[in-house]
């Protein structure tokens, strides 16, 4: 059931920082209540009156094993309010599309066990984004964080013929492999406190994408001093405090404090290199 | 009214959409994508295995193309088959030129693996995330050219005018709504349209497939006249994980991964499926097997039977398959270093689709197709794994590149409704087509020489549908009638199909159409209104569903993944054809056309498909 208006609130400013929440689920698990779950579950329509002061709805749902929190949202959808609104596509961790804060951290709503979270179990929208509706976040400045430092293969020389490949050692791919790994979930950025105050840092996601360029040995060296310099610009990766919150919400287990640290290392020894 | 003009318009960010609209920019036409998710988001990324390509210098490229023929079961067209293995070489080489992380071997070269019904190690890989990589490996090529991209606008309708034989019929662009405000808009096309929406899984619930993989774009095309080729041939892949379908990929089984019953038979040898290849059989051969041990008790749980790779050891499971063991914990409970992982059958794969010929023109003047949504046809009855990020590749950049206006000549492959053909009558269970009476997809065609009309109306058409969906009082949720389209379909056009079941299905499919005039959307609201995509959706899946189970019932034989109780053998003499279905304004109608076997390069033998 959904309890609408009598649960609604003003939404309280989520502040997204993963530090100030000491909700650590994996530490405070209670048991579900064996049949179903309840969920809080952040509303918003601008178009829609009862839904334009922002707020939170409840939701009880049944339960069965291995449910995660997209299945709950789906069967909150289908069986119960049919204009719940979030992302989904792909159901298994791939696409990146739901991204949501649930219980004060970010997570992918599919790779979340039901199971494993306090009850009630809130989702909000991903912090830090204009909300759309409901769960849906306005992903712009996400995508252009990422635009912005070139993210295509760009190598120095032209390849060899049309069937042969360029060469890259086992060591070399194995050093790019974690950062290719990126589904663009904006996870990271959205628990960065940084990236989420100043609108002009580039944030974890955009500096692990050059990083993946960096470190791949395919593109030469001179583009890779390019990519030094585009990542330690005034937004680059000297605003980043080493706070690992950003490591700590990757899906996809992305060391991306290690690779900020590393770029940052490089970008020392380059600069030593020039003075 | 808003109208968005481009030479060529793509309509998907898959690995289709994005490959053919680097090619159409290639060929110097301003190109722009649309599509109904964000391009990284889009299912192939969610592909596993590899790609196939003939790398190797003792690997001929005809070895590849005879594979993929034989794996069709011969129902494939050989100059699709030919073209196919000889371009996909250099197609696979250039994703690496464009900077794809493929996985390595000692020496450096990009590393292939031995997949099922490959006759030599052929599948370039990227870990088991190979999907993941060629499609940010694509959408990189499209940023770096500044190809513009309309993403998370949804297409509702093509913009085609009317005449009466569909070959004269010309497509100059499409009515689409911007999911995030509402605002429907044309968009007219200069040179082509390409349709590249991927593939249907949806029409079932246990699937691999992505809950976008709702066949849009087949469906609007077959409603615009073009016909749907061999829809009835949908490959169930054998290893998916029976609480979500999420897929396993036969990586696992080319790296020596088994299959047990619950007897601990390695089935697929002990039992007699494939006594050569074992667990590397065609797809079809190994999802049978799977069903029929169950069937007869060595199941378990009556439901799965058990893929096992702990033997392969943990080193080489997480260098080759790690992102296995993450998918076996996250979605199954299972770690398969410690255990051997469950797995079922799920609904994988549509071969069938769009008609098109070997440059992704379809009958329309300007319209094409390309990837998992189109038939070409280079799968026929059967797709060998690793072959459709590699048609993706070929087929893609075939297609960009004619829409661009490239001259393609004569093409080998014929498209279009041909006068002779072979007709079929049959007495379907249920009236096909057409039943609400809406406005058919085609636009009248008062001004054909100006296109601007023929996108508006089709604009105002598609803004009077969306406008009555927002404004139904009470009626039938979308949800309830998709349920009901996908276990009909889950129940009788499975891995194992028969007449009565089909008849059944069928009839529910006209069930679930018949609700569709009362179909209610609860949310009035234009913002991101994402129960009334679903609704567009649900119409999609109902006339493929149909279309599907018309294959089906017509089909009286077993070729690759059809498969008819009581038509247990292949026909050839009858039934090396494809089924088509064209859509007739409302009026569908079933005949045939021959498949070839003969190209310029070499002519196949259609000999018994066995592993
Ligand atoms: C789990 C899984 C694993 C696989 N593994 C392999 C493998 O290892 N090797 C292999 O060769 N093949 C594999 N396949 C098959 C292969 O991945 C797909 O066939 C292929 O990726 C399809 O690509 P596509 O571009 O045609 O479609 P998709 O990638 O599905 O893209 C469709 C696009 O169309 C857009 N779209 C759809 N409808 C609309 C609309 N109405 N309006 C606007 N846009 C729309 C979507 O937004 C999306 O961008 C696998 C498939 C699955 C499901
Ligand atoms: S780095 Fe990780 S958290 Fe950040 S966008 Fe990529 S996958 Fe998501
Ligand atoms: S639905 Fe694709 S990542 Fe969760």
């Amino acid at each position: 059931m959904s309890d609408s208006d009598a649960d609604r609130t003003i939404r309280p400013e989520t502040s997204g920082l993963n530090s100030e929440d000491p909700e650590e689920p994996e530490s405070d698990v209670t048991e579900s209540t064996g049949e179903t779950v309840t969920l809080r579950i952040f509303r918003y329509d601008p178009e829609v009156e009862s839904k334009q002061d922002a707020g939170f709805d409840t939701f009880r749902i049944p339960t069965h094993e291995g449910m995660t929190i997209l299945d709950a949202l789906i069967e909150a959808r289908d069986e119960q309010d049919p204009s719940l609104t979030f992302r989904h596509s792909c159901r298994q961790g791939v696409c990146g599309s739901d991204a949501l804060f649930i219980n004060g951290s970010q997570r992918l709503g599919c790779k979340t066990q039901v199971s494993e979270l306090k009850e009630p179990i809130q989702i909000e929208p991903l912090p830090h984004h204009p909300v759309v509706k409901d769960l849906v976040v306005d992903m712009d400045s996400f995508y252009e964080r990422m635009r912005a430092v070139e993210p295509y293969f760009d190598p120095d020389d032209p390849p060899p013929d049309e069937l042969t490949e360029r060469y890259q050692s086992r060591e070399n791919r194995e050093d790019v492999k974690l950062s290719t790994r990126c589904i663009w979930c904006g996870a990271c950025t959205s628990s960065c406190t940084i990236a989420s105050n100043e609108d002009v840092y580039l944030g974890p996601a955009a500096i692990n994408k050059g990083y993946r360029f960096y470190a791949d040995e395919r593109e030469g060296e001179d583009r890779a001093e390019e990519r030094l310099e585009i990542l330690q610009e005034h937004d680059g990766v000297w605003r980043c405090q080493t706070q690992f919150s950003c490591t700590n919400v990757c899906p996809q287990d992305i060391p991306l404090t290690e690779h900020i640290q590393q770029i940052k290392r490089d970008a020392t020894k380059a600069d030593l290199r020039f003075w | 009214m808003a109208m968005y003009e481009h030479d060529v318009l793509v309509i998907g960010g898959g690995g289709a959409g994005l490959r053919a609209a680097v090619a159409a920019h290639e060929a110097g036409a301003d190109v722009a994508i649309v599509s109904k998710v964000h391009p990284v988001r889009s299912h192939t990324g969610a592909a596993e295995g590899g790609v196939n390509a003939a790398l190797h210098e003792d690997d001929p490229w005809e070895d590849h193309a005879y594979d993929t023929m034989k794996g069709s079961d011969f129902l494939a067209d050989a100059p699709a088959v030919d073209i196919f293995a000889r371009e996909i070489r250099e197609e696979v080489i250039q994703l690496e030129h464009w900077g794809m992380p493929f996985s390595r071997d000692d020496d450096g070269t990009v590393s292939q693996r031995p997949f099922g019904g490959l006759s030599f190690p052929r599948t370039a890989y990227a870990g088991a995330e190979t999907g993941h990589h060629m499609l940010h490996a694509m959408y990189q090529q499209v940023v770096k050219r500044g190809i513009d991209i309309y993403e998370e606008w949804y297409v509702t309708r093509l913009a085609v005018t009317d005449h009466d034989e569909v070959a004269d019929r010309q497509c100059h662009g499409f009515a689409a709504f911007d999911i995030a405000t509402g605002e429907v808009a044309g968009f007219r096309a200069r040179d082509g349209v390409v349709l590249a929406t991927g593939g249907a899984g949806q029409v079932f619930k246990h699937t691999t497939n992505a809950i976008a993989n709702t066949g849009d774009g087949a469906a609007m095309a077959y409603r615009a006249g073009v016909p749907l080729e061999d829809m009835e041939m949908i490959q169930f892949h054998p290893t998916t994980l029976p609480s979500t379908g999420v897929l396993i990929t036969e990586g696992v089984r080319g790296e020596g991964g088994r299959l047990f019953n619950s007897d601990g038979e390695r089935f697929m040898f002990e039992r007699g499926y494939a006594v050569e290849d074992g667990e590397l059989a065609s797809r079809d051969v190994v999802s049978r097997a799977e069903l029929t041990e169950v069937a007869e008790g060595r199941g378990v749980d009556d439901d799965h039977v058990y893929l096992d790779m702990r033997h392969l050891g943990e080193e080489r499971i997480m260098d080759r398959l790690e992102n296995i063991v993450h998918l076996a914990q996250d979605f199954e409970g299972v770690d398969p270093l410690e255990e051997p992982m469950p797995v079922k059958p799920g609904a994988h794969y549509t071969m069938g689709g769009i008609e098109i010929n070997e440059w992704g023109e379809t009958v329309i003047d300007g319209l094409y197709a390309a990837g998992e949504c189109g038939c070409v046809s280079m799968h026929g009855a059967n797709r060998l794994g690793g072959n459709s990020l590699a048609e993706l590749l070929v087929f893609g950049a075939r297609a960009g590149r004619a829409a661009a206006g490239e001259d393609v000549g004569t093409p080998e492959i014929q498209v279009g409704p041909d006068p002779d053909a072979e007709r079929e009558d049959p007495d379907w269970p249920i009236e096909p087509g057409e039943i609400s009476g809406g406005p058919p997809d085609v636009t009248p065609n008062d001004a054909l020489v100006d296109p601007v009309p023929v996108i508006n109306s089709a604009v105002e058409a598609e803004t009077e549908r969306i406008d009555s969906l927002l404004v139904t009082e009470d009626g039938v949720s979308q949800a309830a009638i998709r349920s009901r389209v996908q276990d009909a379909m889950g129940e009788h056009l499975n891995v194992f199909r028969e007449k009565s079941g089909i008849e059944t299905a069928l009839k529910e499919i006209g069930a679930a159409k018949r609700e569709l005039p009362n179909l209610h959307v609860t949310d009035t609201s234009r913002t991101f209104n994402t129960e009334l995509q679903h609704a567009l959706e649900t119409r999609n899946l109902i006339d493929l569903a149909e279309a599907i189970a018309f294959g089906a019932l017509a089909r009286e034989e077993s070729r690759g993944a059809h498969w008819r109780k009581a038509h247990q053998e292949r026909k050839d003499e009858e039934w090396r054809k494809h089924t088509m279905l064209s859509w007739n304004d409302g009026d569908p109608e079933m005949w045939y056309r021959p498949n070839i076997l003969e190209s310029e390069i070499q002519e196949y033998d259609p000999t018994e498909r066995s592993y």
